[in-house]
């Protein structure tokens, strides 16, 4: 199990992410971040609290679950239905620019969802999408506006991103 | 989840809480400027009626239609069941439409287990006679839940017509089987015999049940099922067990009081307590729509322990 991204690299990945969501954000008030569950969320949380030490503005962060928005959702006859987390924005998105945070982004399947969830809540200025790391093999036209490490690997590779809040320990590997 | 829900006799405690916590997610829908998620596209759910509902029919069609599945309502006053057709052909009729899923209301216990073995539709139960009505109990654990967020060593009374109450035995199998203690008490008319069977403690007085209560469930009154003098009057009915202001003083102070409704005001329950401090009656109708909305997702997906066809 190779570890790709050790605790150190991912909080210097994200000081710089937040440096550059800084730099090319004009206006710091009209952004706030969308993190997707699970680890979307945390890692959007972290990156408000580095723009905050950078900026002094504490920017809102939202938690977004796309599980009833998938779309291989009843296409499997076996199995049982995956577990619905929690989605909490309690800011109106409304001519907001919205940075949506995920962890991982491979076929560009779960942003397609997240986008079609995240419209129903109104209607932002922009979405832009960060990531921590960019495995390849899109199945759609999306692309991350900012990426933490872009990671070339095979269909039969998977990435494992830990994180504190979720898992106990920040890692990022790729398994076999 | 099985195919069906029938009752929460089916359910483990597990699955009790994997709906409870699917609710708590699809609550948050309803509070949404566009209350409607696309996970139901291109289902057809049939609401079957055979019984008089307003608010299980219309909280169901709202949990449907929130899920974006496509809804028809056959009530039976306009149905051919009054040509003469039986539940099992008029099953089979709506089954050769190839609906996904029945929802089912029917005045026999029971009904939902016939359509059950004949049809290949998931079948929701929303009320079989005396016999169960799970949605009811699920949405009264998951308002609970929201007051009191452990289930286990609560004391929960529940009051009233114990015997042909179908939430009533749906409530008591759901809240013993995640570790509830559950009191019952009614007129000896109205207490079915046995029900100590079911894992709850009879009190003869509505006072013993209610002391120190951290739930209170009111049950109502149901005369169209009663046939004959069970108590002699309605106002002598209310001097002994209904639920006043004095009574509801003994609970915990932190009490809250259920009524899955409809209410007789003034028979089972005073008004004041109905729209008093303690009451959630409309969070129990609100929650309905969330859970039927988990219920409804969690049957939609795949059937474990059963090959696909």
């Amino acid at each position: 199990m190779p570890v790709v991204l050790d605790a150190g690299r991912i909080g210097r990945t994200l000081t710089r992410i937040a440096h550059e969501i800084v730099e090319r954000s004009r206006g710091i008030d009209e952004i706030a971040f969308v993190g997707i569950q699970r680890r979307g969320v945390p890692l959007a949380r972290r990156l408000a609290t580095l723009v905050r030490e950078i900026t002094g503005t504490q920017v809102p962060v939202g938690a977004l679950d796309i599980t009833l928005y998938r779309d291989d959702l009843m296409r499997h006859s076996i199995g049982a239905q995956p577990v619905v987390g929690q989605t909490n924005i309690t800011f109106s998105i409304d001519d907001k620019r919205i940075l949506l945070v995920d962890d991982v982004l491979y076929t560009g399947r779960t942003i397609r969802a997240a986008l079609d969830a995240l419209l129903e809540f109104g209607r932002p200025k922009s979405i832009q999408l960060v990531v921590l790391v960019d495995r390849g093999h899109r199945e759609l036209p999306i692309k991350a506006d900012y990426v933490g490490k872009n990671l070339p690997t095979s269909l039969s590779q998977s990435v494992q991103v830990h994180l504190v809040e979720v898992d106990g320990e920040d890692e990022v590997e790729i398994q076999e | 989840m099985k195919k069906d829900l029938l009752g929460i006799d089916d359910l483990s405690a597990d699955e009790i809480y994997r709906v409870l916590e699917t609710a708590r997610a699809m609550r948050e829908i309803g509070e949404r400027p566009i209350k409607k998620v696309p996970t139901l596209r291109g289902k057809t759910v049939v609401n079957l009626f055979y019984e008089p509902s307003t608010r299980t029919r219309t909280s169901f069609e709202i949990a449907e239609k929130r899920l974006s599945a496509d809804t028809l309502n056959i009530a039976v006053a306009a149905s051919s069941v009054l040509k003469g057709e039986t539940l099992a052909d008029t099953a089979m009729n709506i089954e050769a439409m190839s609906p996904d899923m029945i929802v089912v209301r029917h005045a026999s216990s029971g009904a939902c287990h016939l359509l059950s073995r004949i049809c290949r539709s998931r079948i929701i139960n929303a009320g079989d006679g005396l016999h169960e009505h799970p949605t009811q109990a699920l949405l009264d654990a998951f308002t609970i839940q929201q007051h009191k967020p452990d289930l286990a060593g609560l004391k929960v009374a529940i009051v009233g017509d114990l015997l042909h109450s179908r939430v009533l035995r749906s409530n008591v199998l759901l809240l013993t089987k995640l570790g509830a203690r559950v009191f019952v008490s009614g007129p000896p008319t109205l207490v079915p015999r046995g029900i100590e069977q079911l894992g709850v403690t009879v009190s003869a007085r509505i006072e013993e049940a209610v002391q120190d209560a951290d739930v209170v469930m009111m049950l109502r009154i149901q005369q169209e099922r009663m046939q004959g003098g069970f108590f002699p009057s309605l106002r002598e009915y209310f001097t002994l067990f209904g639920l006043t202001e004095a009574r509801i003083r003994l609970a915990k102070p932190d009490v809250i009081v259920m009524h899955p409704g409809p209410m007789n005001r003034g028979v089972e329950i005073a008004s004041e307590v109905a729209d008093g401090p303690y009451s959630v009656i409309l969070e129990q109708v609100a929650n309905g729509v969330a859970v039927r909305m988990a219920v409804l997702y969690l049957l939609a997906g795949g059937v474990e322990h059963e090959t696909a066809a």
